[in-house]
């Protein structure tokens, strides 16, 4: 019974890998099923999560914990946008699609949008040109900068060309070794997963 | 509607943006509805396309094949309590089983196979075969430099060293391009500020 | 005098980084409300993915994949709605999906914003599917079964009741695929639909991730590829419309001269007041 999830994880991964080689439709709707109880999986895992995030706010409030106010905002945001979206949908006319609109597409662009301010700070105030890998990185960063956009190509028509060659072959050289070194280290991972190698995913070592 | 849309999107903006100056309630607010709104809304889209239809409608309709993943998707709640935390087990185990089998082929055939075959094909003709050849190069000192199996001799360091330039050079690459991406995202919101609140731009 | 400099240089390097972000803001706003219109070239990258819509036989369906949210919108919406009024103007029939839950808002303002512009209406000219969760599995899905992927469109008509949904169930019958990503969909679709199912893509992503799809371009898994707000103003340049992208651009050269001079005058500071060498030891 201990290696019963094994088992599944080896059931379910070696299948999926053999219909990648069974062009059968039957292979194809089996494929399709399994891919949308996966979903099904994934959504009450999303569940958990927001339970999880509920129960932390809640502990909060009930005990008056610091900034409980704040965790108020959420439990009720939380509750009224999952109650709202459930009875009346997401679409745009509903409740939930107005507070897509006014809240949520917002804050989220805005939380994001603050980078562009810690970046130029940050580069102010860490990026040096230390040694000769530094200075590589530096000299790139700034032809890219100024290269990629309308005040380079006004300046100098040779920055549109430059950037292209730069990302065309000193980029894509480091890209692609970067791509296949991901590739086989994804590969090796999931092939230690199916056959019950790596089960750091159960809690287990 | 609109305009109230409009006036709310505004403020919580300029909640956000007080974080510039120093860390705040106003920010603290924004920052904690935010969580709230985007995982109800997040729950909400999924009961409406994934639980909804694919487990419930289903099931209304006499199809009993959709509680298989319903009772799955059960078991991952038992991470709740220490009693049913092992039943959560089951539903991971099947979940990653298929990423795991999905992966395997995927990556072989679009991120080896096919950037090896590239990687490997003839040199274009004239000044293009010297672009090639240093594509050619890059790669081989970038692997040279992720190589960590065996000790390193003298023409291995060397390679690597030449793959930590053209790294560099890739890296420099992505940071100009960083901050084009979070510039972009500021410029949008100042837009949306003075055009749809402040009327002070045309209309797009 | 040399202790005037340094203590100058210091200063420098010790300023309130609020002094910094009022620059960035104001980099940002007097370019917008008092643009130059600097003139925005097509890279060939952006060029390629504009003809491989060109290419694209009139009247034909065409899928997209619009995979983001409003944390990147700023990058992408200005690019759906350039792509999606080249398509229309066209006449190719746009199938449209997302993969991301808090997509569908975005893109439904993006089809009324083009649909408007273009004189196009939903259903007839483009179908909307809406959201499908599940990423990989759902690009899986649409390998073979579109119509079951998807058995309602966005605004909940039957997929089965509509024309343009007739001729489409299947990445195959799609000339090319679009998608427009901010995340590891792009990916996906690269290893899944154009990798294992062969369908020309064309891609359109943030700045951010644009630099690590050139070896995809290379091996031709990727036809063309729009980066970031200033591919989606190139792309607005060539279909010939000034959005909201095209816009920002005086204010994206403005802001990035800002930063290039702050890391010059950091470096200068840090050497003058010897930063640089105390912070590197002995080692260069």
């Amino acid at each position: 019974m201990r290696n019963g999830p094994l088992f599944v994880t080896f059931l379910t991964g070696a299948t999926l890998i053999a219909i990648f080689f069974i062009p059968h439709h039957r292979a194809q709707e089996t494929q399709s099923v399994i891919l949308e109880w996966a979903d099904v999986v994934y959504t009450f895992a999303l569940i958990l999560g927001s339970f999880s995030l509920w129960i932390a706010n809640q502990t909060k409030v009930a005990r008056r914990g610091e900034g409980w106010g704040y965790s108020l905002v959420t439990l009720v945001s939380l509750t009224l946008v999952t109650v709202l979206g459930v009875v009346q949908g997401v679409s745009a006319g509903t409740a939930v699609g107005w507070i897509y609109n006014a809240i949520n597409a917002p804050l989220a662009s805005t939380m994001f949008s603050l980078l562009a301010f810690f970046i130029a700070s940050a580069a102010f105030r860490a990026f040096r040109a230390r040694n000769v890998e530094a200075s590589l990185l530096l000299v790139t960063a700034i032809v890219m900068m100024i290269g990629r956009v309308s005040i380079g190509e006004f300046l100098w028509e040779g920055f549109p060309p430059l950037t292209e060659w730069l990302l065309d072959v000193p980029n894509l050289a480091a890209k692609r070794a970067v791509a296949i070194g991901v590739g086989l280290g994804a590969i090796s991972t999931a092939l230690k997963i199916i056959v019950g190698i790596d089960r750091s995913y159960l809690g287990r070592s | 509607m609109q305009i109230l849309e409009i006036w709310v999107a505004s403020l919580l903006t300029l909640c956000v943006f007080t974080f510039l100056y120093r860390d705040n309630p106003l920010y603290r607010f924004a920052e904690h509805l935010f969580v709230g709104v985007s995982a109800g809304y997040l729950l909400a889209v999924q009961y409406q396309n994934v639980l909804r239809p694919n487990v419930i409608e289903k099931v209304a309709g006499g199809n009993l094949m959709p509680l298989i993943p319903a009772a799955l998707g059960l078991m991952i709640l038992g991470r709740l309590a220490k009693r049913t935390h092992g039943l959560s087990q089951w539903a991971l185990a099947f979940y990653v089983g298929i990423y795991s089998g999905i992966a395997v082929p995927s990556y072989l055939q679009a991120q080896i196979f096919a950037q090896l075959a590239d990687a490997v094909k003839p040199f274009g003709a004239g000044w293009a075969a010297i672009n090639s050849a240093l594509v050619l190069i890059g790669f081989l000192a970038v692997i040279a430099y992720f190589y960590f199996t065996a000790p390193q001799n003298r023409v291995h360091k060397a390679a690597a060293r030449v793959g930590i330039w053209f790294l560099m050079v890739a890296f420099g690459a992505s940071f100009g391009y960083t901050v084009m991406a979070r510039v972009s995202l500021l410029i949008a919101r100042v837009q949306f500020l003075l055009r749809d609140w402040m009327h002070i731009l045309p209309p797009a | 005098m040399a202790g005037v400099n340094g203590s100058f240089w210091q200063r420098l390097l010790g300023i309130d980084r609020r002094w910094i972000f009022v620059l960035i803001g104001l980099g940002t706003i007097i370019p917008l409300l008092r643009p130059i219109n600097l003139p925005v070239a097509a890279s060939p990258r952006v060029r390629a993915a504009y003809a491989a819509i060109e290419a694209v036989p009139e009247g034909s369906i065409i899928l997209m994949s619009l995979d983001y949210e409003p944390d990147i919108m700023a990058e992408l919406q200005p690019m759906s709605i350039a792509v999606l009024r080249h398509c229309f103007r066209r006449n190719l029939k746009p199938v449209i999906l997302t993969l991301y839950p808090a997509g569908p808002g975005l893109i439904e303002r993006a089809l009324e914003v083009a649909g408007a512009a273009e004189g196009k209406q939903r259903n007839t000219d483009y179908v909307f599917l809406g959201y499908k969760s599940g990423n990989q599995a759902a690009i899986l899905g649409l390998g073979d079964n579109i119509r079951g992927l998807f058995p309602r469109d966005f605004w909940g008509t039957s997929t089965d009741s509509l024309a343009i949904m007739q001729k489409v169930n299947a990445f195959a019958d799609s000339p090319l695929l679009i998608n427009l990503s901010g995340s590891a969909i792009a990916d996906y679709y690269i290893r899944i639909a154009s990798s294992r199912y062969h369908v020309p893509m064309v891609l359109g992503s943030t700045a951010v991730m644009a630099t690590d799809y050139y070896p995809y371009l290379s091996s031709g898994q990727i036809q063309g590829l729009i980066g970031g707000m200033k591919g989606a103003a190139e792309y607005e340049r060539l279909v010939g419309i000034t959005g909201d992208a095209r816009r920002g651009m005086d204010a994206q050269s403005l802001v990035h001269v800002i930063i290039v001079i702050l890391v010059i005058l950091g470096n200068v500071a840090a050497f003058a007041t010897g930063a640089l060498r105390r912070r590197t030891g002995g080692n260069s």
